[in-house]
């Protein structure tokens, strides 16, 4: 009988490890272990023993029922993973092939750079105001020191809605500043940019509608060197802390004393290039601290309170960010200029 | 203005290079543009004298000439020009020479002969008769300069000159002139400036006897100053004031033209001469122009002229047009004998207006229109008189006319100097300051400061803040971060979802566009807007560049569809773009306009079609937080497709228009796949927002999921279907999912089946079949009595 345990286990043992599925390992499993097992059958043999026998017998018997369990879940295991590594090999992907396609929409170059100043400005404390592009010529013009006759307020430059002359669509976002003093608690300290209008035919680098960004500071005590310490920050802000700027005397009726503000050109370090057309600065925006008389049209104490303001033509900006050398594209709006930004 | 370095010396002497003066000069308040080097492009070109000229031997035409060019040996020259004799002087370009435009002259062999060098004409040199009016065009410039073999030939003709071109704000007219850049070159280099005054000899005879002027229209013409010259020779002008004038870029003329361009360049005062014998009456009249009034200007052109136009005439009839030109009928001739100098005051939005209405801005009236100063008229004329005895022009008649009709104030400002210190943020001292004003001629009185006449522009403390601080140097102003007060930043709420809307927009691929705001009228037509459309009626511009953008948009819709189109005809397959597009709707009260934004969805091709904008547009809403968007269908919308246009609104609010563009629209805007639009009013969708979300708590129960299938007639929407479903369960219903509707085979004609997918929960505890099963039955019963939609 003994014998016949370990041909039993020999066998066995030979089968698990030929079984190639788990299906042909069940059928051993069921051959020799089951009910009905050959194992099983020689252990139902047991009684037939003697007492001295039986124990030795039934020692061997359990080692070998515990051997091809033992064997089988080895076995079985053992398949699991030679079947998962196959799967896994079958279910392998080409991961150069492209994602499939979720489309994203572009934001317009001119609002990229917008949206950077705002970020920039409200960083400095600055809110964003809104008014009129329909605008009466009092506040685009008048109330920015800007009196009947002046070239500005031609016909030829200017688009105007009454025959009077006074509405017009607003040919600066300046008329802000006075919107924004006559009805905004003071201090003051606002950016609006917006749509503004003149007359010039379009080409490369006109067009009768663009943008501007107008900011204005009005509080107590503020000075020209505030002025030129908020724009610094901003171009610093907007073109890396290396940029160097100059401030340049300038003329505008409605801020004294006025001035523009160049950066230094980039490409060429203020050498002299095309970029800058030789000149080594690239005018940016022009400035000024707001004219007393502007103040006390809008019954801003000037004793007390004083300000500065500033403008930024946006597509200008655009234009030198991302190198468009037509302003015709900003408003084109043909799919393959959009979907560059 | 072109400001001729050389010039300039005359008045202050600046030990600066080009670039150092440009700076200096840019950074002081007189943008430099650009400096040119007149000379720049000619190189190794001297003075030659032809010792002798023989015929070539080879050539019918050509000339061999031995050119003394100051060096021991003569050189010799081949030249094919006729006008060369022995004993000329000449501009030869040597071996190895370069003229402008970047010819290069080397030595050569001409039919046999060498030639090291070439003999030079005007053209050659850059030139044109006008500066050398003895030369002849196609020949050598034969020199009548002082001038010896050797010498450079740029300080003979000269471009040895550097011309600086300067960008003039609009408040100094009084820096449009040498003398006016002097003084603020003098107060930026903290030089001297050396002005002159003019001396006139005179030669007798009174000018008052011979003319008589009036200003008629004193509003427009503050003074008349005037000089007479007689005995008049005509002749160009010397060498010295051709090349002031060439470098200024002034066309020399004539000496007495010459002189008066002169004298405008030098003091910004413009001048005008005219022929004292063309003046009826010996009376200048300075009055408006009658009605019906002509005039042939000097550059030949008929000129209507109306009443708000200022003339210079006499008793019959206008010789110029004040300001702006004179008239063909006073023009200095070559047998001109008395010549009348003008030098007046005109006002300047008159003569603006005045050039702009007859098309022709020149030199003077650019420079009257800024406003010039009064008191220059008289040292102006003096100037020019002084220049036409010194020139040998004429005989000056004594006397000056001079008509003042407006007393020029004046202007005196206190000097405050703490003011000042307070706007620029600066600790200047009083006396700094004066010393500042000093060198702009400003006179100090104490702490008062007398305001030059030429600086029309300094009205008030702040003015005097800016002459100080630029005459500082900007860049050098202390830099100060604000002490703020406090000023609360950031976005608005409104501000905010703009910003929001843009991106979820953009995560569904839609990108940004902008489109112009106005439009033309014809658009309206083109989107098929009714006749009687209130929102035909648009803010309309008066002067508009052309129909096209002639008027303030009402709706987004046809800048969209222009767009859209464009995109097809670029061939861009598949678009989707969007815009917070504004647009103006007239006020009734008012002129001014309400400007709504109006979110502006389009889009065509790929995969696009109703369905596909409703998802994007139902995504927004729920990204914006808007609940509730109903979508009704909307049949008479004439831009729109009837079957496939849908009102979108809120609890009833009309928020928005969806659909697919009309065919009849689609093919006026070149398209030749279906157009999909939306558009949304912005402040609407605001205002439909819902209340920020509360936290409920996650379900603790399973939900039951049940699919219905109901046939009923083909007419019946979907979102009565869905309503229907909704009111007819009891409260155990969570969500509602339509997955297919089908029409054929075995529906019946005029049937179709829907089905949707029901979501049942409760509360409370896990469903029971019974629970779920009794909750169908209500559904579909009230399905079948209200729509007649029975179970599949």
């Amino acid at each position: 009988m003994k014998q016949k345990l370990e041909e039993i286990r020999k066998d066995a043992l030979a089968a698990i490890e030929g079984a190639q599925d788990s299906a042909a390992l069940e059928n051993l499993r069921v051959s020799y272990l089951g009910k009905k097992g050959q194992l099983t059958a020689v252990l139902k043999q047991m009684g037939k023993l003697s007492a001295e026998e039986r124990p030795v017998i039934g020692q061997i018997a359990n080692e070998v029922r515990e051997a091809l369990g033992g064997a089988i879940s080895a076995q079985a295991e053992k398949l699991e993973k030679a079947a998962l590594a196959l799967r896994l090999k079958a279910e392998a992907v080409d991961v150069t092939i492209p994602g499939t396609p979720v489309e994203l929409g572009h934001r317009h170059p001119l609002s990229l750079i917008l949206d950077e100043a705002k970020d920039v400005f409200i960083g400095m404390g600055f809110s964003i105001a809104e008014g009129p592009e329909v605008e009466l010529a009092e506040y685009n013009f008048t109330r920015l020191n800007t009196e009947e006759g002046h070239p500005a307020r031609d016909w030829g430059d200017t688009f105007y809605i009454t025959e009077d002359s006074s509405v017009l669509l607003r040919t600066q976002t300046s008329p802000m500043q006075v919107r924004a003093m006559e009805t905004m608690p003071l201090p003051l300290r606002i950016i609006a940019p917006g749509r503004v209008y003149r007359k010039d035919e379009v080409d490369a680098t006109h067009s009768p509608m663009f943008h501007q960004l107008e900011g204005l500071v009005v509080d107590k005590g503020i000075t020209m060197a505030d002025l030129k310490g908020t724009l610094e920050t901003l171009v610093k802000r907007l073109y890396g802390p290396d940029s160097v700027v100059r401030f340049r005397p300038h003329h505008f009726p409605f801020t004294e004393p006025s001035c523009e503000l160049d950066v230094q050109c980039f490409e060429c370090k203020g050498q002299g290039c095309r970029v800058c057309k030789n000149e080594g600065w690239i005018e940016l925006l022009g400035a000024g601290m707001v004219h007393p008389k502007v103040l006390e049209g809008c019954g801003i104490d000037t004793e007390v309170y004083s300000g500065f303001a500033f403008g930024i033509g946006l597509e200008r900006m655009t234009m030198r960010r991302f190198s468009i050398s037509d302003l015709r594209l900003i408003f084109e709006n043909d799919m393959r200029f959009l979907a560059q930004f | 203005m072109l400001l001729s370095r050389e010039w300039l010396s005359e008045f202050v002497d600046v030990d600066a290079s080009d670039r150092d003066f440009a700076e200096a000069m840019t950074m002081s308040g007189s943008k430099v543009e650009v400096t040119t080097d007149l000379g720049a492009e000619i190189r190794n070109v001297v003075v030659g004298q032809v010792k002798e000229i023989v015929r070539h031997p080879d050539s019918d035409h050509m000339w061999i000439c031995q050119v003394d060019v100051g060096r021991a040996q003569p050189v010799q020259i081949v030249t094919g020009a006729q006008n060369v004799r022995q004993g000329d002087l000449v501009p030869a370009a040597l071996h190895d020479s370069f003229l402008p435009g970047g010819v290069h002259i080397t030595s050569g062999v001409l039919r046999g002969v060498t030639s090291d060098g070439m003999l030079c004409s005007l053209k050659e040199l850059g030139l044109t008769v006008h500066n050398f009016p003895y030369a002849v065009e196609d020949g050598i410039l034969i020199l009548q300069e002082p001038c010896r073999p050797g010498d450079d030939i740029r300080p003979v003709l000269g471009l040895d000159d550097h011309v600086v071109e300067f960008e003039i704000t609009p408040n100094r007219p009084d820096c449009l002139s040498v003398i006016g850049l002097a003084r603020e070159a003098a107060a930026t280099f903290r030089t001297p400036l050396r002005l002159h005054t003019p001396e006139v000899r005179g030669s007798g005879g009174s000018a008052a006897e011979m003319l008589d002027v009036e200003i008629a229209d004193p509003d427009l013409c503050r003074r008349y100053t005037a000089r007479m010259v007689k005995n008049v020779k005509i002749a160009p002008s010397p060498l010295w004031m051709r090349k002031r004038l060439h470098a200024s870029g002034v066309r020399p003329i004539n000496n007495i033209v010459d002189i008066t361009n002169y004298v405008m360049l030098e003091y910004g005062q413009p001048m005008h001469a005219f022929d004292f014998s063309c003046v009826q009456g010996g009376k200048i009249i300075v009055r408006r122009a009658a009605p019906g009034e002509t005039l042939q200007t000097l550059d030949g052109n008929e000129r209507k002229l109306t009443e708000d136009m200022l003339v210079i005439a006499d008793e019959s009839r206008p010789v110029g047009v004040a300001g702006v030109m004179g008239g063909a009928n006073s023009e200095i001739v070559g047998d001109t004998a008395a010549v009348v100098f003008e030098s007046a005051n005109f006002n300047g939005v008159s003569v603006r207006r005045t050039a702009a209405a007859l098309g022709m801005r020149t030199d003077a009236s650019g420079r009257f229109e800024k406003g010039l100063d009064p008191l220059n008229t008289l040292p102006a004329v003096e100037r020019a008189c002084e220049l036409v005895e010194l020139l040998g022009a004429g005989e000056v008649v004594d006397g000056v006319i001079d008509v003042i009709a407006a007393d020029a104030e004046p202007v005196s400002l206190p000097l405050d100097a703490d003011k000042i210190n307070r706007l620029l943020g600066t600790d200047f001292s009083a006396e700094d300051m004066k010393e500042s004003l000093r060198w702009l001629d400003f006179g100090i009185d104490g702490d008062t400061v007398r305001v030059p006449s030429w600086r029309g522009d300094v009205c008030h403390y702040s003015d005097l803040a800016e002459e100080v601080a630029r005459l500082y140097g900007y860049n050098k102003l202390p830099t100060t971060l604000m002490q703020g007060s406090g000023a609360q930043g950031g976005l608005s709420d409104k501000q905010k979802a703009e910003k929001k809307l843009g991106e979820l927009c953009r995560s569904m691929g839609y990108s940004e566009i902008l489109t112009y705001s106005f439009i033309s009228p014809s658009w309206y037509d083109k989107i098929r807007m009714p006749e009687d459309d209130p929102r035909r009626r648009s803010v309309t511009l008066l002067n508009p560049l052309g129909e096209d953008t002639s008027v303030m948009r009402t709706t987004a819709l046809p800048s969209l569809l222009e767009t859209l189109g464009r995109n097809i005809s670029f061939r861009n397959p598949s678009v989707r773009m969007y815009e917070l597009a504004t647009i103006y709707l007239p006020h009734e009260d008012d002129m001014l306009a309400d400007e709504r934004p109006i979110l502006s969805l389009g889009a065509y091709g790929g995969d696009m079609d109703f369905f596909r904008l409703k998802g994007a547009v139902e995504a927004i809403l729920r990204g914006m937080n808007v609940p509730g968007a109903a979508f009704t269908a909307r049949t008479d919308d004439p831009s729109y497709h009837p079957g496939r246009c849908a009102v979108i609104s809120v609890n009833g609010t009309e928020l928005g228009v969806i659909g697919q563009i009309h065919p009849l629209v689609a093919d006026a805007y070149g398209a030749d796949t279906p157009l999909f639009a939306a558009q949304l009013d912005f402040l609407t969708l605001l205002s439909l927002r819902g209340p920020e979300a509360q936290y409920t708590p996650l379900p603790r129960f399973p939900a039951v999921s049940r699919d219905i299938a109901v046939v009923c007639g083909v007419d019946v929407t979907v979102a009565a279907l869905e309503d229907c479903i909704r009111r007819g369960a009891g409260g155990l219903l969570r969500e509602v999912t339509l997955f297919d509707i089908y029409a054929g085979a075995p529906i019946p004609e005029g049937k179709k089946s829907v089905a949707f997918s029901l979501t049942l929960r409760s509360d409370e505890a896990t469903l029971t079949d019974a629970q779920a099963d009794a909750e169908i039955k209500a559904i579909l019963e009230l399905l079948k009595s209200e729509l007649g939609a029975v179970l599949r």
